[in-house]
Order: structure tokens, then sequence, then C-alpha cells
């Protein structure tokens, strides 16, 4: 334990508070929990509330990387989201209890389709310019496998930064592989495998051990159908 | 205008300086009752002793020269500097020794993450007194300052260091393979476990065990369940933290503590039982302890030593947050709300 964190939030009694990350997971979520039984119409509509109930659980939804900033903090019991938020955020101090299965990515280095530079720029400059919304995973790579890497963090689309000139690659997550193929760039490294993930809070997981595990127990149930 | 302070430090105005210190005699009154005296220790040391505690323990974050240039560090936690105390300050004195403190420890924040780096503990120290004995006598002071601070629900977690290494000696794992185990396992990383062991040539028993041993948490029944997965090399892996929960039992103080075969301890220096502290109204560990039998040898003097620290600030909002959810002024949050 380095940091000692401040704790923000009281946990509630009452039902399990399950953080659900909007985007790309939203769905594969959503149809997880209708396969255990619990009715996720009312969050497929177009409503703009965050909070909702079903199947006793209660579940509160957000961005895929505040789901460990909630979970940690105790504002939420237990959390699905990407194994990519994960890694990125590894120093949070949450249990990763499941594989969900659903989801599932690449995170990658590309670069431009038929061009050398990133290579180049390694031998000749000593280090790639990569451009990424997962600034710790990239450096860490790189580190790992004692390669140099200026690791630009950027916030939207990472694909323009190479043919901008802003970067040689980028390191991201890939899911076809269509958005990068649409922008001329190609896989050169796979980094990481990524599916959703449960994670609980480290308290939570304690003092409602039973009901964690009850319902920890249906999901992978229910994610291997 | 504004002049900063360093990050994680903060100002305590009188209304929580108030409760904070009602809190501290509350504590103090409990360790006082069960002979532990206070002391206290500077909060600046020589680095090369505080660090003798162990380089897995709680990292010192904080350490300059003074004007003859010799490295000093302010410490990150009140068992190294008591141990270093009961060496200097005790060497001929009969053990067991009983101390308490309540006192400020610094570490390292990481930035906007709302972290403290400097914060104040509250615990004992009880040197000379064996396992399973000592253990259970820390459990009950524990317990005594949580009643004593008002925090009548909150679960003592119990767990031990070396079940978990013991149990992959047991069932024979390659040491390689069995650290990256114990990596997973310290990471709470459970996806992470059972693909690596996914990976081991073992029995699928063994794998069974393995997988789920470390998931149990409970009361004793966990160790009967514990019994069930693994045969007679979980029992011998389990049989040190069946004692400590023996000896609870013996002295009635285990109707709080809740076992966990999972368990790691997050500082290095814990050879046996740990300890974590939860309260259900707060989302993080409220303090923690253990075992440190080996901790004492380091500064010349083995013997056997057990202990727990309480983040006096962590339990003073512990209480603010029960003191809320009486009043029912906590709302339920549940529903949903016009956006």
């Amino acid at each position: 334990m380095s940091g000692l964190a401040a704790p923000t939030r009281a946990l509630s009694e009452g039902p399990l508070r399950l953080a659900l990350p909007r985007g790309a997971l939203f769905s594969g979520a959503l149809e997880l929990l209708d396969r255990i039984g619990a009715d996720t119409a009312t969050l497929r509509g177009d409503s703009r509330s965050l909070v909702f109930e079903a199947g006793g659980l209660m579940l509160v939804t957000m961005r895929p990387s505040d789901v460990p900033t909630y979970v940690e903090a105790g504002a939420a019991d237990l959390g699905i989201t990407g194994k990519d938020v994960l890694l990125e955020q590894r120093d949070r101090a949450v249990y990763e209890l499941l594989d969900l299965g659903f989801g599932a990515c690449r995170l990658v280095l590309a670069g431009r389709r038929g061009d050398s530079s990133l290579g180049e720029s390694e031998r000749r400059l000593g280090a790639m310019r990569i451009a990424t919304k997962y600034p710790r995973i990239a450096e860490r790579y790189f580190e790992d496998a004692g390669r140099q890497a200026e690791v630009i963090e950027v916030k939207g689309s990472v694909e323009l930064a190479p043919l901008a000139g802003l970067a040689d690659g980028i390191v991201d997550l890939v899911d076809t592989g269509r958005t990068l193929a649409d922008n001329g760039l190609e896989v050169r490294e796979e980094i990481a495998a990524c599916t959703a993930r449960l994670v609980a809070n480290r308290v939570s997981h304690k003092l409602r051990a039973a009901e964690i595990d009850r319902l920890s127990a249906r999901l992978r149930e229910a994610s291997s159908l | 205008m504004t002049h900063p302070i360093p990050p994680g430090t903060r100002d305590i105005l009188p209304d929580e300086m108030r409760e904070l210190r009602r809190l501290e005699r509350e504590l103090a009154a409990a360790f006082e009752r069960y002979g532990y005296g206070e002391v206290a220790t500077p909060t600046i040391e020589y680095e090369e002793v505080l660090a003798r505690g162990d380089e897995r323990g709680a990292p010192l974050a904080h350490r300059f020269f003074d004007e003859s240039g010799d490295l000093l560090a302010l410490r990150s936690d009140m068992t190294v500097p008591i141990a270093r105390l009961v060496a200097n300050r005790f060497a001929s004195a009969e053990p067991p020794f009983r101390l308490s403190y309540i006192a400020s420890a610094y570490r390292a924040v990481r930035p906007q993450r709302g972290q403290m780096r400097e914060f104040t503990q509250a615990g004992v120290e009880l040197i000379g007194v064996p396992a399973p004995h000592g253990t259970a006598e820390v459990v009950e002071v524990l317990g005594a300052a949580l009643d004593a601070a008002g925090l009548t629900r909150a679960v003592i977690g119990l767990g031990d260091a070396e079940l978990y290494r013991q149990l992959l000696e047991e069932l024979g794992v390659p040491a390689e393979a069995g650290r990256r185990l114990l990596d997973r396992l310290a990471a709470h990383d459970l996806v992470g476990l059972e693909r690596e062991l996914a990976e081991i040539e073992l029995g699928a028993a063994e794998r069974e065990a393995l997988a789920r041993v470390p998931t149990l948490r409970g009361g004793s029944e966990v160790l009967e369940q514990a019994r069930a997965l693994g045969g007679a090399a979980t029992e011998r892996a389990t049989s040190r933290l069946a004692a400590t929960f023996e000896a609870l039992e013996r002295r009635r103080v285990a109707e709080r503590v809740s076992l966990d075969l999972g368990l790691l301890g997050d500082l290095g220096y814990y050879t046996g039982a740990i300890l974590e502290v939860y309260d259900p109204a707060l989302g993080h560990v409220l303090g923690g302890g253990g075992r440190y039998d080996e901790l004492m040898g380091r500064f010349g003097q083995p013997l056997p030593a057990a202990g727990f620290a309480l983040y006096l600030e962590r339990v003073h909002l512990a209480q603010t947050e029960e003191e809320r959810l009486e009043r029912g002024q906590i709302e339920a949050g549940a529903g949903e709300r016009p956006g």
C-alpha cells in the first residue's frame, strides 16, 4: 500500500449497487442482466436517468473509465467494465471477480499501412512517438520490453494522430479493425486481449460476501451460455 | 490570494478537531483499560533505521538531510518505530510489552486521487506474547476500540499471511508458478488467478482448491468448506488460522470476526495472522494489523509480536456515516429521478 486513499462515500444497505458502463459494453451488459432475469427494458429506452432498479439490484450507469473509481470508493458494490480500463487503472484497489466474456477486443500497437516510420523512428531516433488514450498501458508495454517511446495522451480519435503527423503510431483498443483500415492503419503488435470484467469493492466483497458470491455465480453461468 | 499546502495534507478547524479529540480520548481510554501504555516516538528518524522494517513495508515517501548530512525520513507507520523503541529502551526488561499510540504517519500520494499524505493512526503493539494467545488479545483490544468509537457494526477480517503459500507448497505447485499465483492474488485479480491455474499441470481437484480456497470468507464454516475442497493439504495449510480462531472463541471475541482465506498482508512484515477492519458505512478499510514475529529480530531482540492500527480520520468518517444512517438521512438513491 503506497498512498492512503481518502474515503469519499458511505456504503449503503439495501440492494447491491452495480455500476454499468455506458458505450460499447452497455448492450452486452444489459443482455447478460436479462439472462439472469433482471428486466432492463427501462435502461434501453431513451431515459436520461442514471440510476435504475432491476432484478433486486440498483444499477448506476456511467462512463466505463469511471467504474473503477466508483467501485474503489464503495459508491458501487460491484461494477462491469473492460479489462482495458482495469489495465490502465491498475492501482485501483478493486477485486476482479469474473471474466464476463463479452466485448472482446484487442489492445494493439498500430502504424500507417505500408509505412516504415514506426520502425524507423525507433531505430534512427531512439524512440517512437505513440498517441493513445491508454498512456499508462503504453508506457508499461514499451518499458517492459526495454524499448523507448514518447507517449502522447489524446482524448479524441486516436487514428488522427499518425495521419496528421502528431505520432508515428498509436496504442488503441481494436474491435473489428475497421476504423484502423478506414484510416489507412494496420496492427503491428498485439498488447493484450480484453473482455468485460466484473469487479467488486474491497469492503463489500467481505461484508456482503454471500450476496456477491450468489450474483457472481449467476453471472458466471449466464456468461458461459 | 491563497497560500498552498502540499497535496494530501490539510488544516483541521475547531468543529472537526473537537470530534477528533473526543474520538482519540475514547480510543486511548480503551487501550489504557487493557493495560496498553501510550508512547510517542520522533516523527523523523534515521532512514536506515526505518528501512530495517522491511523493503516490502509501507514505503518511506519523505526523505531529507539534516545539517550534518545524515539521511532522515518521516515514518510511514508506527510499528517499526515502536520495534526500535522496545529494542532500545526495554532491552533488559521482562517481556511482554503492551504499548499504544495515537500518532501521525506519512506516505506518498498519487495526484488527483484524494489520498492522504499525512494521517493519524491509533493502535497497539503487543510484544512478547506468541500466537495464538497474543493474536486473540490484540483482536479483543481492537474490538473494544471499535466499540469505544461507537462502531458496533464493524467487522474484523482475519486471514493468515502464509496460508496460500503453504497451500501451494502442499499441493506441489512449482515455485515459479506459485509466485505468479501469489502475484495475482495480491492484486485481487481472481480472473488472472484462474487463468494462471489453467496453465499449470495439476489435478482437477487441486486446481479447484487453489481457485476456490482464497475466495472463502465468513464464519468458522469456511474452514470446513476449505477442508472439503482440498482435504489434508488444505487442513494443514489452514491449521494455524483454525488455531487462531479457536483462541478467539475461547476468549469470546470471535463473534465480530470474519475469516478470509484469501487475505494477504499489504505490509511485508506480517508473518501469521492478518487483520483488516471494515464498517458497513464505509467503502474503505478502517485499519489493519496482524502478527510480525520476525520484525523484532531485525532490531536484535527476537520476540513474537502483534498489533493493529486504525486510521483515525476514517474511523471518524465511519462514525459520522453511522450517525447519519441512524438518523435515516441517507437518501436511498433508488428509483428513477427526472434527468
